[in-house]
């Protein structure tokens, strides 16, 4: 415990929290609603993060978990079942999907799971676009409910959504089992001969990997009315979410939701240069990913964790 | 009592038989010496016993339980450790952590580690000596303290047979001292030890027997000394009787001023003195070989020559220094080399890699070039068009060695070309290197573990141990003055 005191980390998500919770006495509602959005795309690249910067595996469709769980949600809520309901079905829907792609893509080494968590997602999308009935197709599905109709409500529901689920991922990847998960995507040969069954840790980092999106993915189709391919699931979307992580300092989970955040943000604060802005963006992540590995998290505690 | 027992383990890879009936019992508190050249399959058995690959047939059996294509957590957990040569560490864990790793169970639900865990790793770290540097990262840890990490993760398992691959592979000989004492407290601990290594000199201080291999196969078994007098062994280590047709070295017209003078030359890689005072010279037209074990720095020594690794001392090439000057411009002034790894373009055919190498040469002169190489290698005309990856592994090393002679080169540098090669693939390598120094003024510098395969072309032979250059002279004065350490 004394250690979690003492490291910068725990004092910069701290402070992030504190601020996140007095926010909504300043800011506006619209800039409170850019956020709302960035904390879950938070929690999105938190759960890459536990994927990619632990167990070692690159999974280029994370919207396939987000999809998942945002359209069970919405399409059981277009049937009439409650709110809540809903979102524990999207959870359990994406750790279903999630099973079902690892189990095989598992056995695969190399870029190849990778590959197959991309074509995962292109499929997702097709089938949105031929069930359109259903799904409503390319135009989007509207849900009939909402969380709130109040900013400030679903603005601190997302905050405290991803305060705990950051909470979560974040003493998971520093327990034991973190630390075996990092042996087993760093050396799986040496892990396995150490005795630990490098497949069921990996499926197990799936598994939580795609319950946290998927859960993410069912709140923000609550929040936002709608769900569609362009917003939740589109390569574009992914990469989004990949490179929050990226940017904000892989194996640290906290920088994904730092990188997330700073994303919207950036985006916003930049709107003025038009079309530029995401070049911009693009290339200030590409910078940083070149030049600073750890990310924007590293260049924060580079200085006090440095061993 | 026999606590591993071994019986005819098969393992084939498509057509390759990389292990052929291997069979060994090992009792508690004994070391038994796993040993065989390059490609002889030792590795793959201890990948067989540890459960890395399964074998294709054969049987494992600890304490009377078969373990044959189990996997390797549940090998593991039966009760065998592996210390690896390579590993990659937790880099952002400290050297506690991943002693501490080790000790984990296999259980999705330990969120929090037992008390245990942490005294008993610090008491393991101060039992191979790490207690001074618990809390620093394996990044900035020396090379033998890494080693004794990997000892470390292999005492915390509490296992009662340990396979070590290559103990003392890059140690120098005060570590490897100390090492040797730690296996020994294996033993002491009546844990059942199986050294992997490629010859009987570097383990036969410390182990109870021996067991050769060759091609797969058993072909020696017993004390350290019987090993090392087993004519087979002799025959697979040393060659039979080796013809050998060194010109001396005054007959070269450079006998003054040699072609290549390597002097005092140095190679740091980080901490580890990869190369140290290496001096050696090659005449124009000469044939030298240079024999050393694995790690012993010979890829090293050609990395520096080639202007890969940066290098402190001399190197001269026709008499300029070549310190500073890149890769590509060496190679243009004539040094070839042919790397270990036949780096190849897999996808490419034989025709088309050949016509890389020789881009640079006017389209008539590559013509006779590529028709001189045919009768050289007549192998590869057959399969000009045979895409490079499908080739055989002693084909795809006679493609690598002449593509680089379709550069013209004045000096071929031949790195370990026998890498994995089966013996009938070795008498062809042979005969063309043989054409080749008849043939042609061409000046080859060899590098190799297998002394058969390296003294019977050679002029005079150096031998590398341990970054330095420990003997020098003809090839048929190396079986009597240097050959022990070649068992």
């Amino acid at each position: 415990m004394r250690n979690l005191f003492r490291s910068r980390i725990f004092w910069i998500a701290f402070i992030g929290c504190v601020v996140g919770l007095l926010l909504p006495l300043k800011v506006s509602g619209y800039i409170l609603g850019l956020l709302t959005v960035a904390y879950y795309f938070g929690v999105f690249s938190m759960a890459w993060d536990l994927l990619f910067g632990f167990a070692g595996e690159v999974n280029f469709g994370p919207t396939f978990l987000i999809g998942l769980g945002a359209y069970t949600a919405g399409i059981l809520n277009g049937y009439g079942v409650p709110v809540y309901p809903c979102i524990a079905a999207g959870a359990v829907m994406a750790v279903i999907g999630g099973v079902v792609l690892a189990l095989p893509a598992l056995r695969l080494r190399g870029p190849y799971f990778g590959l197959t968590t991309l074509v995962a997602v292109l499929i997702m999308m097709n089938l949105i676009v031929v069930f359109a009935g259903f799904t409503g197709g390319e135009i989007g599905l509207t849900v009939p409910d909402v969380l709130s109709v109040d900013t400030d409500t679903n603005y601190y529901i997302a905050l405290i959504f991803m305060i705990i689920s950051g909470a979560i991922l974040y003493a998971l990847s520093r327990s034991p089992v973190g630390l075996i998960l990092q042996a087993s995507g760093q050396d799986p040969i040496e892990a396995g001969a150490l005795g630990f069954n490098v497949t069921k840790h990996k499926m197990t980092a799936f598994v939580i990997s795609a319950f946290f999106s998927g859960l993410a993915g069912a709140l923000l189709v609550f929040y936002m009315g709608t769900a569609s391919v362009g917003t939740l699931v589109s390569i574009s979307v992914g990469v989004q979410v990949i490179i929050a992580a990226v940017l904000g300092g892989r194996r640290t989970i906290i920088g994904a939701a730092i990188g997330s955040i700073f994303l919207i943000a950036a985006g916003e604060a930049l709107r003025p240069f038009g079309e530029l802005s995401t070049f911009i963006v693009s290339a200030v992540a590409l910078v940083v990913i070149l030049f600073v590995p750890s990310g924007l998290l590293g260049i924060l505690t580079r200085r006090g964790e440095h061993a | 009592m026999t606590v591993l027992a071994v019986d005819g383990l098969v393992k084939r890879y498509g057509g390759l038989v990389a292990v052929n009936g291997v069979s060994f019992e090992l009792k508690g508190g004994e070391i038994l010496g796993l040993i065989g050249p390059n490609g002889s399959g030792k590795s793959t058995v201890m990948k067989l016993i540890m459960g890395i690959e399964r074998p294709t047939a054969g049987s494992v059996v600890l304490d009377g339980v078969e373990m044959a294509n189990w996997p390797s957590h549940q090998v593991a957990r039966q009760g065998v450790g592996i210390v690896f040569q390579h590993s990659r560490p937790l880099h952002r864990q400290t050297v506690l952590e991943n002693i501490k790793l080790a000790l984990l169970p296999d259980s999705l639900l330990k969120l929090f580690a037992d008390p245990h865990v942490d005294r008993r790793a610090r008491e393991i770290a101060a039992s191979v000596g790490l207690g001074h540097v618990l809390d620093r990262r394996p990044g900035t840890l020396p090379f033998a303290d890494l080693r004794r990490m990997e000892l470390a993760k292999a005492i915390a398992r509490d296992p009662r047979v340990v396979l070590v691959d290559e103990p003392f592979a890059g140690l120098t000989p005060t570590e490897v001292a100390t090492f040797s004492e730690l296996i020994r407290g294996f033993r002491n601990d009546g844990r059942a030890v199986l050294l992997v290594d490629h010859n009987v000199k570097s383990v036969a201080a410390l182990v109870d027997r021996v067991f050769a291999m060759y091609l797969g196969e058993r072909i020696a078994e017993g004390s350290a000394d019987e090993v090392m007098r087993n004519e087979t062994v002799r025959r697979v280590y040393l060659g039979g009787s080796i013809e050998t047709a060194a010109r001396p070295e005054s007959t070269f017209k450079d006998a003054d001023t040699p072609l290549l003078q390597v002097d005092k030359v140095g190679v740091l890689y980080g901490k580890a003195q990869a190369l140290q005072g290496v001096d050696i010279h090659v005449h124009e037209g000469e044939f030298v070989s240079i024999v050393g074990l694995n790690g012993a720095g010979k890829t090293t020594l050609f990395n520096a020559i080639s202007g890969l690794v940066p290098h402190s001392g001399a190197i001269r090439w026709d008499g300029k220094v070549l310190k500073g000057r890149t890769p590509a411009s060496i190679a243009r002034d004539g040094v070839v080399q042919v790397p270990e790894g036949r780096e190849l373009f897999p996808d490419m055919t034989v025709r088309e890699n050949l016509d890389l190498g020789g881009n640079h040469l006017p389209a008539k002169e590559a013509a006779t070039q590529l028709a001189w190489l045919f009768d050289l290698f007549p192998i590869l005309k057959s399969r000009q068009g045979q895409v490079a990856r499908t080739l055989s592994g002693g084909e795809q090393q006679m493609l690598t060695i002449a593509r680089a002679l379709m550069m013209k080169p004045k000096l071929l540098i031949l790195d370990e070309p026998t890498l994995g090669l089966a013996p009938v693939i070795l008498e062809q390598l042979s005969k063309a290197l043989e054409k080749l120094r008849q043939t042609t003024p061409i000046t080859v510098l060899l590098g190799e573990q297998n002394v058969t395969f390296a003294l019977p072309h050679a002029d005079r032979v150096y031998v590398l141990e341990h970054a330095r250059i420990v003997w020098q002279g003809p090839p048929d004065r190396f079986a009597s003055e240097a050959g022990t350490g070649y068992l």
